[in-house]
């Protein structure tokens, strides 16, 4: 138990190990974290969303988004993150890479299903009422697709989040995995610290984006219940086996 | 319940359980309450009816007025909150309820088939739960293929999404019928039907009702297939009370209140006559007229009218089987059916069940 | 305590990995090209194979265990509605929490330690909400006429659950069991953190070298196939086991 009091006595000097005054403080990696999280994040977002609206509202390439999703969920972070450094170097460009890599196939494939899953009555509806196609994406498909679309988001979320540390076995130094992965200079009590603070970090941003979804959701379906959420149950509706 | 009919039911069951549950039973509620609780008032407050064993009883009225609830309660798929349900004279409340289950058969009109199983272990569900042998069951089941008209070797290993919607419905219907039940109890079960496909299917199942002799209790919101259907129709009316119990002919010809009378319908002098064929009419003598057709003594009345109205109001001339003539039916004769019952058919049942 | 990373076998050995053979016989490790394939036959009976098996054993265990805690778990929520929202809450919280921090904060769990009960316990955590999730939307997705007709029937609880709503939810079960088994083959990888033994091992030990990538590329390549195995293999299951459901969507 001592070793978490420890932890938490290391979280509140902000990192520094007594002896080591120049060590870089542990807000410094938080913040390290949290800017390639988001950079990452925006940058899959801008790349996926418009790819997976744009096919689900077009009801074509369902081959390719799903198992881009389903692939996706079969490639080892570190592997990927340890062979792209391996061959372009580890610097935050090249991360970042890697990490839009991983993020992309859920957001685009979430984006996909939540659209391509709004019942057909309805767009036909709107389309006869006279929307053009843009019309019809962005007032009726797109409301009704939030809860997927946004769940596809936050799961390439927390995968970035958590892939951006394990970067640090991979040799990126600047996120809180900097810490863990060298218990020489951090000792054990360190690493609690820093995985406490991960953790932390990555509920803060999946409460962020839940707040974002519910914002954006439309009122009357706000209250569907969780289970509505199945990003996981993909794989037998669409392909039918 | 004549031997007779006893005769036929074992004989269209052929190795149905022998003994107590081959035969249809006797159907009596007595004081029937259901009251949900945090509702104001009960869904049925007091509901007292007695279907005779091997009759069919049509529970219709408007929606609200407790027919679905008050057939669930017979098997107690909904709980009884007053009052006593008695099958062949024994409670209902006495057994466990899926002991009890086991002996109603039970028809809804989603049908509920098992997509996971064939047709054959859809209709092999009862008599599995009840655990008779595997060659009783496989003998049964081809029986009750044969009995709905569907080719056991083509149509048993099927899975039901295979099936068109009046199959899927002939399925269940069979399901029902797997261990012999003595009750019969179906919700809405052809409602889901396109109504080509209805008529025929109620045909079929008069026909099959006429071979096997259930005790049914038929739900149903459409008074034309309650009508047609029923022995007797149990019309109840919003809040879950008895507007009247009796033959389809008594309530066209004596509606027991402003509301019976408007739930059959203003066209129930039509509806009346469809219940009577040529044979009730007392028909014209054939006296030098000229008559614009013929039509077969099975016609029914309401049939005759439209072919009379058809010619002109001219008379037609009323064939018998054997092509003799057995008079002429006239406007003022079809009339005169609806002046009084005692010239029709004193069972109420519409000629139309005797016709293949 | 060790640190626990990169104890793995021949992490941080020479930039040309001696294998005790002799020089010219492995000029292509020398060249350091991308791939060798006389370093994989070479490894493979004494490294690889080992780790791959280890491997399968990791991802079994934590899946069987993640599956019966799971299916209980479903069952009681299917049966008992307000379990519901605590058991997600809580699997959600456990799903939030990244690898590397779970597996770090496990370390000093008494009884954990560095050791293969530490590696398990975060991956069974990690497949706990998908395989919830599935099995609970399966049992709730079984049409609600069919549930009448077997209760009307006289099926007992016990008779539907066994008879009708287990067979029913089949599909969505196996669909929660593949990507719990895919995801929990990629995630087995980072166990090598905390207990030395699956394909992590030489992952670890191939990102260590900074020149020698064969063993890295090697042993991610088994990853992905033995997912993609492990997939396809759950979906054979699937169709043994749901002939009513083929060519359905067709």
């Amino acid at each position: 138990m001592h070793n978490f009091v420890d932890a938490i006595r290391f979280i509140l000097r902000n990192g520094q190990i007594p002896g080591q005054p120049h060590f870089t403080t542990l807000t410094y990696y938080a913040l390290g974290t949290l800017k390639i999280t988001v950079l990452a994040m925006a940058i899959s977002v801008a790349i996926g969303l418009p790819v997976g609206l744009w096919l689900g509202h077009l009801h074509r390439g369902s081959f390719v988004a799903i198992n881009l999703g389903n692939v996706w969920r079969a490639l080892p972070s570190l592997v990927v993150l340890a062979i792209g450094s391996a061959f372009l170097g580890i610097g935050l460009r090249e991360v970042l890479l890697a990490l839009v890599v991983l993020a992309v196939p859920p957001i685009i494939t979430n984006a996909y299903v939540g659209v391509d899953e709004v019942d057909r009555d309805l767009s036909d509806a709107a389309r006869g009422m006279g929307m053009t196609g843009w019309q019809v994406l962005t007032r009726v498909e797109l409301p009704l697709a939030v809860p997927l679309v946004m769940a596809g988001v936050r799961t390439a979320a927390l995968f970035v989040v958590s892939t951006t540390t394990l970067a640090a076995y991979a040799g990126f130094g600047d996120s809180l995995g900097e810490i863990v992965s060298n218990e020489a200079s951090y000792h054990l009590y360190g690493i609690l610290g820093a995985a406490i603070c991960i953790a932390l970090l990555a509920m803060a941003i999946e409460v962020g984006l839940a707040l974002v979804q519910r914002a954006l959701t439309p009122r009357p379906l706000r209250r569907a219940e969780r289970l509505a959420r199945p990003d996981e149950l993909l794989v037998p509706q669409l392909e039918g086996v | 319940m004549s031997s007779a009919l006893d005769h036929d039911a074992s004989s269209a069951t052929g190795t149905a359980t022998r003994g107590d549950a081959s035969t249809a039973l006797e159907l009596e509620l007595r004081h029937v309450q259901k009251a949900y609780p945090g509702s104001r008032q009960p869904a049925i407050p007091d509901l007292s009816l007695t279907v005779p064993a091997g009759e069919v009883c049509i529970l219709v009225g408007p929606s609200g007025s407790g027919k679905t609830t008050a057939m669930r309660l017979i098997n107690r798929m909904i709980p009884l909150t007053g009052g006593d349900i008695l099958l062949g004279g024994r409670s209902v409340l006495e057994r466990p309820e899926t002991e009890l289950r086991r002996e109603i058969g039970y028809v809804i009109q989603q049908v509920g088939l098992f997509p996971h199983q064939t047709v054959r272990d859809n209709i092999a569900t009862v008599p599995r739960l009840l655990g008779w042998p595997k060659d009783r069951i496989e003998h049964r089941v081809r029986e009750l293929l044969e009995l709905i008209s569907l080719d056991p070797d083509e149509v048993g290993d099927r899975y039901p999404h295979q099936l068109s919607g009046g199959q899927r419905q002939r399925v269940g219907v069979a399901r029902a019928l797997a261990a012999d039940p003595p009750l019969l109890l179906m919700d809405e079960p052809f409602g889901a039907i396109d109504p080509i496909n209805r008529a025929s299917l109620q045909d079929g199942f008069l026909a099959l009702q006429e071979r096997v002799r259930k005790t049914v209790v038929f739900v149903t919101h459409d008074i034309d297939e309650a009508i047609k259907m029923g022995d007797r129709i149990a019309i109840l009316r919003e809040g879950g009370t008895l507007a009247q119990y009796a033959t389809p002919a008594e309530i066209l010809d004596h509606p027991a209140d402003a509301f019976v009378a408007d739930f059959i319908g203003a066209d129930r002098a039509l509806k009346r006559l469809g219940l009577a064929s040529l044979a009730d009419v007392t028909l014209r003598p054939l006296n030098g007229d000229q008559p614009a057709g013929d039509l077969p003594v099975s016609t029914s009345v309401r049939d005759a009218l439209a072919a009379v109205l058809a010619a002109g109001g001219r008379p037609l001339r009323v064939l018998e089987p054997d092509g003799g003539v057995r008079g002429l039916a006239t406007l003022e004769a079809i009339g005169h059916v609806l002046g009084g019952a005692g010239e029709l058919d004193g069972t109420g049942r519409p000629p139309a069940r005797g016709q293949p | 305590m060790n640190p626990p990373v990169l104890i793995a076998a021949g992490g941080g050995g020479p930039i040309i990995p001696n294998f005790g053979g002799n020089g010219h016989a492995y000029a292509c490790e020398q060249a350091n090209r991308l791939f060798c394939w006389g370093w994989f036959s070479h490894n493979w009976s004494g490294t690889l194979w080992p780790a791959l098996r280890q491997h399968v054993v990791l991802v079994l265990i934590a899946v069987a265990i993640g599956f019966a805690i799971s299916m209980l778990l479903a069952l009681l929520a299917h049966r008992f509605r307000p379990v519901e929202q605590p058991v997600i809450a809580f699997t959600s919280f456990l799903y939030t929490i990244p690898s590397l921090a779970l597996f770090e904060l496990l370390i000093p769990v008494p009884g954990l330690g560095l050791s293969r009960a530490t590696a398990e316990v975060a991956l069974v955590a990690y497949t706990l909400l998908i395989l919830f999730r599935n099995i609970l939307a399966g049992l709730r997705n079984v049409p609600a006429d069919v549930l009448d007709a077997a209760r009307g029937m006289g099926m007992s609880h016990r008779q539907m659950l066994w008879r009708v709503e287990l067979p029913l939810a089949l599909p969505a079960i196996i669909a929660g069991l593949r990507i719990a088994t895919v995801s929990t083959v990629a995630l087995a990888t980072i166990a090598a953190l905390v207990d030395n033994e699956g394909l992590g091992v030489p992952i670890l030990s191939g990102i260590n070298d900074y020149y020698f990538k064969t063993e890295l590329i090697a042993a991610g390549a088994l990853t992905v196939l033995l997912a993609v195995a492990a997939d396809g293999m759950l979906v054979g299951v699937q169709r043994l086991l749901t002939p009513w459901s083929r060519g359905r969507a067709a």
